[in-house]
């Protein structure tokens, strides 16, 4: 996928229904919801827990205002990783238990099957949260929250918004950097020559990009950002009744993974 | 309230150089003047204006070192500006030339609020003025349209809306037309005009090409690279005394514009061989439903000049891409006829192999640091003949020559992207021509060049097309359009305009002629 589509497609503006409770939520909120959840998952690595989760998550999708194509036209990059990643556990995973399935030294038992689908899971289970909200959440929103809620510097927060915004004029430069090697006759010596190409575009790119940024800084600057600490913001971010509910639902989702895993006798804290 | 300024032996240099930007500059502006400010390129005219804005740091952390004083209101311009940002209310407010680098925020609304933020002022008196500087300067978007989606000109216009809804008493306005189309600029210059009426602020304006802007101003400033001000006084009186040296400098001054030498034989009546044609050609960009431009069929000729015009977002850039054998036409065909395409495994374009095209078609960018891909400029100039299998020491032969046609010999050895602006773009044009390419395209080869540069230019396309070389340029300059064109296809909207004028009714055709 080409990057002037992935960054829309991953940081774009909802394509969803921007009007659903969860889409709607204060972005720290959401960001809550995730910490909570990823932070209960990383505890341990077992299926009940992670399916548990990702089971409650898949029930609240109908709440983020999110349909299954746009799902899955976000979710690519966490299966991308989640499959390859279960599958690698359950060939080269710890043996143990019977064997199902052997190809001279390959082998995939009953322990190590196990644990390739409870990593399988939990990437899921962490990911999507940070889906929905990426894709339900302006950046702007964001940034807005994270300066005015959790007190982030507003320097810190502001910088990178608007280097995010660089990224689509960057993605059109890539784009130009890319036809104008064709015109000079570069890329079709085989992998090495085009690889050598490539690197030379990416210095390119740099290049462009901190000239564009050293431009942003100045244009921002000359209106007044960096010079005081001071500052209001025009946009004002609040949580209100729904974003504790929301938080209060990812508590419940960790909660209940959790005992579902300790229930089970799966649970096993991770680094004991 | 409009401002003073006062300079007394003021002098800037950046800490990565060793020459100084500019040097004991003396100079008042009393509030509510407006002063044009010209100088060569590099004569650090934007250093100025930095400085005035309160922008230049020659503190520990400091990007160089500063001598004399800089006084904006009797304030050094560095504390006046943190001494506005405190109060609420800016001095200086700084427009520049790149319309993609200043726009700060995704939606137009919050882009014009970012100022008034950073200035502190209560969240609720914001969006009042944010909606009144977005009237003011004719702003047609509302407050959540995204600023991804406007044009050049639009977002030069929103950007001034950013700096007029701080009410500033000092206008800095760096070159903020030179990427426009003639519209959008005209448009600009209007709106400039109405707000320093409205105001009565004082206003510091650097820009080349001086014609437009002159009735505005009340008087002119030159400034030297390396030195002060050299020339000071009502325009007339310096654009007069000092009016040839200027333009030698690269300054667009009316009566010494750069004149194209004629060409002998005047326009050709009739034309060269054939070299490629566009039949019905659409072109769509990634990511976009609609086709950028649809419907165009023309014919270059060798020793012909075609020039594509029209405004921003007519698609002219797109055409260019599918004629140099870039981009993959959506609809109809791009053909190479034999004169160009003779060896080639195929008669389209975009399907020959990189080093097939570079021998054939030369492209020029709109910018020219998009092309560079060698260390030294010498480098750069070989890599083209290198691709297409000629010895290394006739390469090195190809790029010492046109290094000395182009007035490049010195910085042979310097990187290509340490040039100057004038310097990159010759470099680039340069490269194109490396391998000899039969067809040559430009985009925007003259967009913010100096009049130098220009006249330079125009040289080398006379001289190209009289040795044979077929030339299509996208260009909103209508001087270079004067000096080159013998065809002129006019798009609008996407779409060859019923209006093109061929000069000869030879080509290109138009739909309407087509249908007659």
């Amino acid at each position: 996928m080409s990057a002037e589509r992935l960054v829309p497609e991953l940081l774009g503006p909802g394509r969803g229904d921007v009007t659903a409770p969860v889409a709607r939520a204060n972005p720290v909120a959401k960001l809550g919801v995730s910490v909570v959840v990823s932070f209960v998952l990383l505890l341990t690595v077992d299926a009940v827990t992670a399916g548990t989760a990702l089971l409650l998550e898949l029930l609240a999708l109908p709440w983020c205002g999110l349909g299954p194509g746009a799902l899955l036209r976000r979710c690519w990059v966490i299966l991308a990783g989640a499959l390859p990643a279960g599958l690698v556990t359950a060939v080269f995973g710890v043996d143990g238990g019977a064997r199902l399935v052997a190809l001279g030294p390959l082998t995939v038992t009953e322990g190590s099957s196990t644990s390739g689908i409870a990593i399988a899971l939990r990437i899921l289970a962490i990911g999507l949260p940070g889906v929905v909200l990426l894709a339900t959440t302006d950046p702007t929103d964001l940034a807005d929250a994270l300066g005015q809620i959790l007190r982030l510097p507003a320097r810190f927060v502001l910088s990178a918004l608007a280097a995010l915004r660089l990224f689509g004029v960057l993605a059109q430069e890539w784009q130009a950097l890319t036809h104008a090697r064709r015109a000079r006759g570069l890329g079709d010596d085989g992998p090495l020559g085009r690889a050598r190409t490539v690197v030379g575009q990416l210095f390119a790119l740099l290049v462009l990009a901190i000239r564009r940024g050293t431009v942003l800084a100045t244009a921002m600057e000359s209106r007044g950002f960096g010079a005081s600490d001071r500052r209001t913001w025009a946009r004002p971010s609040r949580l209100g009744r729904g974003d504790v509910l929301l938080l209060a639902g990812g508590v419940a989702v960790g909660a209940v993974a959790t005992a579902a895993g300790v229930l089970a006798g799966t649970w096993r804290l991770l680094l004991t | 309230m409009p401002v003073a300024v006062r300079a007394r032996g003021w002098g800037w240099r950046h800490a990565t150089r060793s020459a100084w930007a500019l040097r004991g500059v003396d100079l008042d502006v009393a509030p509510g003047e407006r002063v044009l400010l010209l100088g060569p390129s590099g004569s650090g005219k934007s250093t100025l204006l930095a400085g005035l804005a309160g922008l230049l740091d020659d503190g520990p952390d400091g990007t160089g070192e500063a001598e004399g004083e800089l006084l904006v209101d009797g304030l050094p311009a560095r504390r006046a500006r943190s001494a506005a940002v405190a109060a609420g209310a800016a001095r200086t407010g700084l427009l520049l030339q790149d319309p993609l680098a200043q726009t700060v925020l995704a939606r137009c609304g919050d882009d014009v609020a970012f100022g008034l933020e950073n200035h502190a002022v209560p969240a609720e008196l914001i969006w009042p003025r944010v909606a009144a500087a977005m009237a003011g300067v004719g702003f047609r978007h509302d407050a959540a349209h995204l600023t991804a989606h406007l044009s050049g000109g639009e977002r030069q216009r929103l950007a001034l809306a950013g700096v007029l809804a701080l009410r500033p008493g000092l206008l800095l306005l760096d070159e903020p037309t030179a990427m426009l189309d003639p519209d959008g600029a005209a448009l600009l210059r209007e709106q400039v005009v109405a707000v320093l009426a409205a105001t009565g602020a004082t206003c510091v304006l650097v820009e080349h090409r001086v014609a437009p802007w002159v009735g505005l101003v009340d008087r002119v400033v030159v400034v030297a690279a390396g030195g002060g001000v050299v020339a000071d006084g009502s325009p007339a009186e310096v654009l007069g005394r000092r009016g040839a040296e200027l333009a030698a400098g690269g300054v667009w001054v009316p009566g010494h514009l750069p004149a194209a030498p004629p060409r002998p034989g005047g326009r050709r009546p009739g034309s060269g061989d054939a070299l490629l044609t566009a039949d019905g050609v659409a072109v769509r960009r990634p990511g976009l439903p609609a086709p950028a431009v649809r419907d165009v069929d023309l014919t270059v000729h060798a020793g012909r000049a075609t020039c594509v015009v029209g405004p921003n977002g007519s698609g002219k850039s797109s055409l260019a891409l599918a004629l140099s054998g870039l981009v993959a036409p959506a609809a109809g065909e791009v053909r190479a006829a034999p004169a160009l395409g003779a060896g080639a495994r195929s008669p389209h374009p975009i399907r020959w192999r990189p080093r097939d095209l570079v021998r054939r078609i030369g492209t020029v960018f709109q910018e020219p640091q998009h092309q560079f891909v060698a260390r030294t400029c010498a480098e750069e100039l070989a890599v083209g003949p290198l691709r297409t299998g000629v010895a290394p020491a006739e390469a090195v032969r190809v790029a010492g020559e046109l290094l000395e046609r182009l007035g490049l010999a010195r910085l042979a050895r310097a990187n290509p992207f340490t040039l100057s602006g004038g310097e990159q773009r010759r470099l680039s044009v340069a490269t194109a021509l490396a391998t000899r390419p039969r067809f040559l395209v430009l985009d925007e080869p003259t967009f913010g060049q100096d009049a130098r540069t220009w006249a330079e230019l125009v040289a080398l396309l006379r001289a190209l097309l009289d040795e044979g070389t077929g030339v299509v340029a996208v260009t909103h300059d209508e001087a270079l359009v004067d000096a080159l064109a013998d065809d002129i296809l006019v798009l609008r909207e996407g779409r060859p305009a019923a209006a093109s004028v061929p000069m000869t009714p030879v080509t290109p055709v138009t739909p309407a002629e087509r249908a007659g």
